[in-house]
């Protein structure tokens, strides 16, 4: 294989692994915008998703399986999303600290719950024929490249979301809303905005995204009842990165931390990368504390 | 309020209950008491910096860690004959001591380090972060970040750390045999000790001035920067003693219960630490030794018996215990055996939707 080959194939992904990490984030970060609220269960909704692509898989087998897994598991985290909002975090808000605490034990016991009802192990959901191909290029100076099926579809449903998000945000009234809320939120409720109904609508509408993500990841490996921890850390990293409640700061930090991820297969050890992306994160914030996309100063926060 | 002499003397009994423990209760309770006495002093620095300070690590079984590790290299290598390897070692095919392993042949620097390990990468980890006034949620964050760096890094460098399985099986430090039971009694009354001294030092410091800084810092961190006060240093010193007391805590922890895994550093044990801080009350060091005894002996007995069942009620806690009784225990009882404050009036965590501590129920 080609040098050239070998480097693109690693971009390539990086960038997968980059599209995992903006639809594990971009809920956390759109919350985190309005809420000033981290949801540590959010690792959990990737789960879930994941589940929810292996049982609709049960009842819809075939080639259109996991197309029909796509909404199942959107509609289910956003339902649960919506629970936990109402239920704990608008509870919380107040207390951002406190949040993480309280969504971590309910991050525990959903854990605990997919443990008992789905056994430790975990289930395998597989991807269907029309995902098993590979791309591979066989002459040329990319020689040797060869790209999944499952990674580009990766690659194609993030950009969708992106896109339908991104119209969502800029294009229409709730969008108008939120970012109304996002930038001040005494001022947008004075001006008649029911600032909590855009909290709960764009925290379920991002745990929903999550929950796709947990479709995918379900084609990536078996689903196991811990397999959202191992990306939310990251993702985490990402909300911290990319800047308050900004999409286009996320989708960049994402890059940046998955390129990183990348980068640290190559060069060294895969579990060296956990320490690479922290250090990353700790020497970015030296020069722009604020993160990449600053919609207000983190400057004179509470 | 009871006065300071009252609480001085409580304070005083519950010393001397404990000298008399080893006369009291069987040799295995006992040795679970100094485990769960050890993981106390972590448990105070965490009421330092999250109780008083407003700030939340996930990822002090870090700092713990070093100080277990640190402690953990010298014992194996206290354990060999001369020109010998540590057993994990010859099974990953390592033929020399690695050079940084080298200096923990000496009993005086793995306890020097034991110290200065933590505090060292705390200080400057916790200076790069505040220094940019990045705090709150984001430190969180960033802590369990390092938590989970850690002990993938524990893990997979296997021929250096004993990976997964960690170091166990320590015979000797500083000549004492650590299989005997004399020993094991010795190390409690040292444990009892550094507990003692670890309250009643940060009980000082709280009450000094930088006690009042650092409270004032955590009610109002921009009033305090508009007061002329940097705000910084303050977090800085507080989270280092805390990583101190966690690393003096680890080495204890791993002396008694004689073995340090990535299994008890990681995310999710670091986790565990803040609970049991908050059961007790994270506005009161008492309440840090009463939370990390209470939930620590009750894992013990539910996870045995009922694993599934322990996770559930692990996850319970942390939601009801947050969400109703943020004073932990120390909220609910009066302010009897906390250290006086100044100005009294104040309630030990102001609440900012007006939720008194203890009062929610």
């Amino acid at each position: 294989m080609g040098e050239t080959a070998f480097l693109i194939g690693q971009v390539f992904n990086g960038f997968s692994v980059a599209s995992l990490f903006v639809l594990a984030a971009l809920g956390l970060a759109l919350s985190f915008g309005l809420m000033r609220v981290i949801n540590m269960a959010h690792g959990e909704m990737l789960m879930l998703g994941g589940y929810l692509a292996y049982l609709t898989i049960l009842v819809v087998p075939g080639p259109l399986g996991i197309l029909a897994a796509m909404p199942v598991a959107f509609i289910g985290a956003a339902l649960v999303g919506a629970v936990l909002e109402s239920t704990i975090i608008h509870r919380l808000s107040s207390r951002p600290l406190d949040t993480l605490l309280a969504t971590w034990g309910v991050s525990l016991i959903l854990q605990q719950a997919a443990r008992d009802m789905f056994g430790p192990i975990g289930v395998a959901v597989n991807a269907p024929n029309w995902l098993n191909h590979t791309m591979s290029i066989t002459s040329g100076p990319l020689a040797g490249l060869t790209l999944p099926d499952t990674r580009l579809f990766i690659l194609l449903v993030t950009a969708l979301v992106l896109a339908g998000l991104g119209l969502i945000l800029s294009r229409t009234r709730l969008g108008l809303y939120v970012r109304a809320v996002n930038q001040d939120r005494s001022t947008a409720a004075a001006m008649g905005v029911n600032a909590r109904r855009i909290d709960l609508l764009v925290f379920s509408l991002g745990t929903g995204v999550a929950g796709m993500a947990g479709v995918i990841l379900a084609l990536l490996g078996p689903v196991t009842p811990s397999v959202g921890q191992s990306y939310i850390v990251p993702a985490f990293l990402v909300v911290i990165l990319g800047g308050l409640g900004s999409l286009v700061g996320t989708t960049i930090a994402s890059i940046m931390v998955g390129m990183i991820s990348a980068a640290a297969e190559i060069f060294v050890d895969v579990s060296v990368a956990q320490v690479m992306i922290l250090v990353f994160v700790i020497l970015f914030l030296q020069f722009r504390p604020q993160g990449v996309v600053a919609v207000r100063s983190r400057a004179l926060e509470g | 309020m009871l006065s300071a002499r009252r609480a001085n003397l409580v304070a005083g009994l519950l010393i001397l209950l404990g000298l008399a423990a080893p006369w009291i209760i069987s040799a295995y309770e006992l040795s679970l008491l100094a485990r769960f006495l050890s993981l106390a002093i972590l448990g105070m620095g965490i009421v330092l910096i999250w109780g008083e300070g407003g700030i939340l690590s996930l990822g002090q079984g870090v700092f713990f860690g070093l100080g277990g590790y640190a402690l953990a290299l010298h014992l194996k290598l206290a354990g060999l004959a001369p020109g010998d390897l540590p057993d994990f070692m010859q099974w990953s095919g390592l033929t020399d001591l690695p050079i940084w392993w080298v200096p923990f042949k000496s009993s005086l620097f793995a306890t020097l380090a034991v110290v200065l390990v933590p505090s060292v990468l705390a200080a400057g980890f916790s200076w790069l972060v505040f220094r940019n006034r990045v705090g709150g949620v984001y430190f969180a964050l960033i802590t369990q970040a390092l938590a989970l760096a850690f002990a993938t890094l524990l893990i997979s460098q296997q021929a250096y750390t004993g990976g997964f399985n960690g170091l166990t099986n320590f015979s000797t430090l500083y000549g004492f045999d650590l299989t005997s039971n004399a020993t094991a009694n010795g190390l409690y009354y040292v444990t009892l000790a550094l507990v003692s001294a670890t309250f009643f030092g940060l009980r000082w410091l709280l009450g000094s001035r930088f006690g009042v800084i650092l409270r004032a810092t955590r009610d109002g961190e921009n009033r305090m920067r508009f007061l002329g006060y940097n705000p910084a240093p303050y977090k800085v010193v507080a989270f280092t003693i805390a990583a101190m007391l966690a690393g003096i805590s680890g080495a204890l922890f791993t002396l008694i219960a004689g073995v340090i895994s990535p299994a008890l550093v990681g995310v999710v044990p670091s986790i565990e630490m803040v609970i049991w801080v908050a059961v007790g009350g994270r506005g009161a060091l008492w309440g840090a030794i009463a939370g990390t005894l209470l939930v620590n002996f009750a894992k013990d007995q539910i996870s045995s018996a009922f694993p599934s069942l322990w996770s559930y009620a692990l996850g319970a806690l942390f939601i009801l215990i947050v969400t109703f009784m943020p004073g932990g225990i120390a909220g609910l009882l009066p302010n009897m055996l906390n250290f006086p404050r100044k100005p009294k009036a104040a309630s030990p965590i102001e609440m900012p939707d007006g939720i008194e501590a203890g009062s929610a129920e």
